[in-house]
């Protein structure tokens, strides 16, 4: 298995502070510095973040 | 080997895991269980194909887990962990019952179908008590019910807001721990390692900001880990244990998909790399030789 990250610079779609990015890949959660919320990076090429799913009840460990 | 790997999202856990994988010589499939169709009756183009030796499962979701795992097993899959196990940790009454029927120590627990007699069963108890849900995580929804005021108050809430899995009500007496409790993680009849998780509040849960630090595993915490992941099925499970002042090591619970990330420093144990050994050798000589330890 090869794992495909990249580097890039984006934005929060909440408060659109701009998140840097190093080395992720794609369906990884990342957290906005400006607002806290989860974002997942839902593309690589070009990167796209999307705002991650809310907690649900039955998620755990 | 062909290896599936069904996820949910990409926490630090998974991206551990995954590269660890990355490392090694197996054929790897990385699933996104969002997606997944079944196919029951017929074939679709929208299944996966699960053609794997083993599927290691990081399902965030405990419902999306035992469906994917259940159908697996029918198919003659070999999953880690197996849908038995994820079911036996994932209800809380299921754990409790049979870490009681092996003889684990446990905190005493009641387990009530209405609210009277959930009030009856604290009573019983005496306070304080911890009412839990029998299906939930990282502390959520669980209330310490200090007098009766309290727990006429909470029941009457839960009867009338929650769901029908609130119907069932889960009680277990409050153990006065040293703010901390143990986490340990187990592999296949072996304990790999342990951390104590401190915090002031009486959820010490690390999703809830507890802090750790490395746990020694003594033969004690040894045994009782050992036994508990026996008791729920065996396979990747951390135990989450507390100390009680009167009755010593007492195991809490038993987690089937377990988060690590806090956990690798304090103990200087390279937890994701023994995951995949596990599910390999899983993938190698199957489910039920992989629960006893490789000689060393």
């Amino acid at each position: 298995m090869e794992l495909q990250t990249v580097d890039a610079d984006s934005e929060c779609p909440e408060c659109f502070e701009a998140v840097s990015l190093k080395a992720v890949m794609q369906h990884e959660i990342v957290q906005c510095a400006g607002c806290g919320v989860d974002l997942e990076v839902i593309e690589l090429d070009p990167v796209a973040l999307e705002l991650a799913p809310e907690e649900e009840e039955d998620w755990g460990e | 080997m062909r290896i599936g790997v069904l996820y949910s999202r990409v926490r630090p856990e998974e991206k551990l895991l995954f590269a660890e994988l990355e490392r090694r010589p197996a054929d790897v499939e990385l699933i996104d269980d969002r997606r997944v169709v079944l196919a029951l009756g017929g074939s679709s183009a929208l299944e996966p194909p699960f053609d794997f030796d083993v599927v290691f499962d990081r399902s965030l979701s405990y419902s999306r887990a035992l469906v994917n795992l259940r159908v697996l097993a029918d198919r003659g899959v070999a999953t880690v962990n197996p849908a038995r196990v994820i079911e036996n940790c994932g209800d809380k009454v299921r754990t409790s019952s049979l870490l009681q029927a092996a003889s684990v120590p446990t905190p005493a627990t009641r387990v009530a179908s209405t609210p009277e007699a959930a009030l009856l069963a604290i009573e019983e108890l005496g306070y304080p008590v911890v009412m839990k849900p029998t299906v939930g995580s990282w502390g959520r929804l669980i209330a310490r019910i200090n007098d009766r005021d309290a727990a006429e108050a909470l029941l009457e809430h839960k009867s009338t807001l929650g769901s029908y899995q609130h119907s069932i009500f889960y009680l277990q007496r409050y153990v006065d721990k040293p703010e901390r409790d143990i986490r340990a993680f187990v592999a296949g009849g072996r304990t790999l390692c342990a951390i104590y998780r401190r915090a002031p509040h009486w959820i010490t849960n690390t999703a809830r900001g507890a802090s750790t630090e490395n746990c020694p595993v003594t033969p004690e915490i040894d045994d009782l880990c050992r036994r508990a992941a026996r008791a729920v099925g065996g396979g990747l499970l951390a135990v989450d244990l507390v100390e009680d002042r009167d009755r010593g090591l007492l195991v809490l619970e038993v987690n089937h998909t377990m988060e690590f990330r806090n956990s690798i420093a304090p103990t200087g144990v390279d937890i994701p790399a023994r995951m995949i050994d596990f599910v390999e050798r899983v993938g190698t000589v199957g489910w039920d030789e992989a629960q006893e330890p490789e000689a060393a």
